[in-house]
């Protein structure tokens, strides 16, 4: 099941992104190692919701305005605890576990990886 | 004036489908330098017009709601010329459509030659957006009459 959702994502992502599936491994990063621009969330959803027939709210994949300034969760360029627990609610298909060990804002993009939308599908099509 | 890559309408299904004709004209100065000695329509344009025919069709489906604007072309293949003379049909199929924007799959046809087949995707950007402030494709789209050729209903008989 985990590998039909793997290779159906793999697939996806390759379509939406053009590259090779060879790039498209569990851990890559879709911002840092797949090049993924904004509009391309919005594709991938699309595609995502047409490849396992599924409906994806929006925000519920890929949480909008995760390090807004005004959201109060972030200081001096790193997460809050309160910013931690807001991310585990908003994101439980993420692996915030290893974000919190070291929460710098700039590393909030390496949250979207590959492993990340597998584990969000298995929630949905299981 | 307004950047206008179709023709007009001879399809129209509602949240489905829809139809558009160009008609290629070598009283079109951009084919006069596209290529010297060798006329024919720019791929980009085709792709603008493809874009057209999709965004009105999602456009319409939300009531002009949003401002529908291109945001991406995943793909896009081009198999054949269309030169003075030819009337090319782009078809678009709507595949996706949501709050924050939707899908199209298109093809450029003239006759039964393919000459262009790919997909298109939109972004809604909401009217009141203070950056599009001059931008108004509802008042657009029925300034220039291209409701009233819509009405080309279903079958493309007038019947709505």
């Amino acid at each position: 099941m985990a590998e039909d959702i793997f290779e159906k994502v793999q697939e996806t992502l390759v379509d939406a992104l053009g590259v090779d599936d060879d790039e498209v491994t569990p851990e890559a990063t879709l911002i840092g190692d797949l090049g993924a621009e904004s509009i391309d969330f919005l594709d991938i959803v699309f595609r995502l919701e047409k490849n396992f027939d599924i409906k994806i709210p929006r925000g519920e994949l890929f949480p909008e305005n995760l390090a807004a300034a005004d959201s109060g969760f972030i200081a001096d360029g790193v997460v809050t605890t309160d910013g931690i627990a807001q991310l585990r609610e908003k994101m439980p298909h993420a692996d915030i576990d290893a974000f919190a060990n070291d929460p710098q804002v700039s590393k909030l993009p390496d949250l979207f990886t590959v492993n990340m939308i597998c584990r969000f599908i298995a929630t949905r099509v299981g | 004036m307004r950047w206008y890559w179709v023709d007009k309408f001879i399809e129209f299904n509602s949240g489905e489908s829809a139809k558009a004709v160009k008609n290629v004209s070598l009283a079109e100065e951009h084919l006069h330098d596209h290529f010297p000695g060798f006329p024919v329509m720019p791929a980009s344009l085709m792709i603008e017009g493809m874009a057209q025919t999709g965004g009105i069709l999602l456009g319409e489906k939300n009531n002009f709601e949003y401002n529908v604007i291109l945001a991406k072309v995943p793909r896009m293949d081009f198999h054949s010329w269309a030169c003075p003379g030819d009337q090319l049909i782009y078809s678009a199929v709507l595949e996706n459509s949501g709050e924050a924007g939707g899908s199209v799959s298109v093809t450029a046809t003239v006759g039964e030659r393919l000459v262009a087949e790919g997909e298109i995707m939109f972004a809604h950007l909401s009217s009141d957006d203070p950056q599009l402030s001059r931008i108004d494709q509802k008042n657009f789209v029925f300034r220039m009459n291209l409701m009233d050729i819509m009405t080309v209903g279903k079958a493309g008989t007038g019947e709505s």
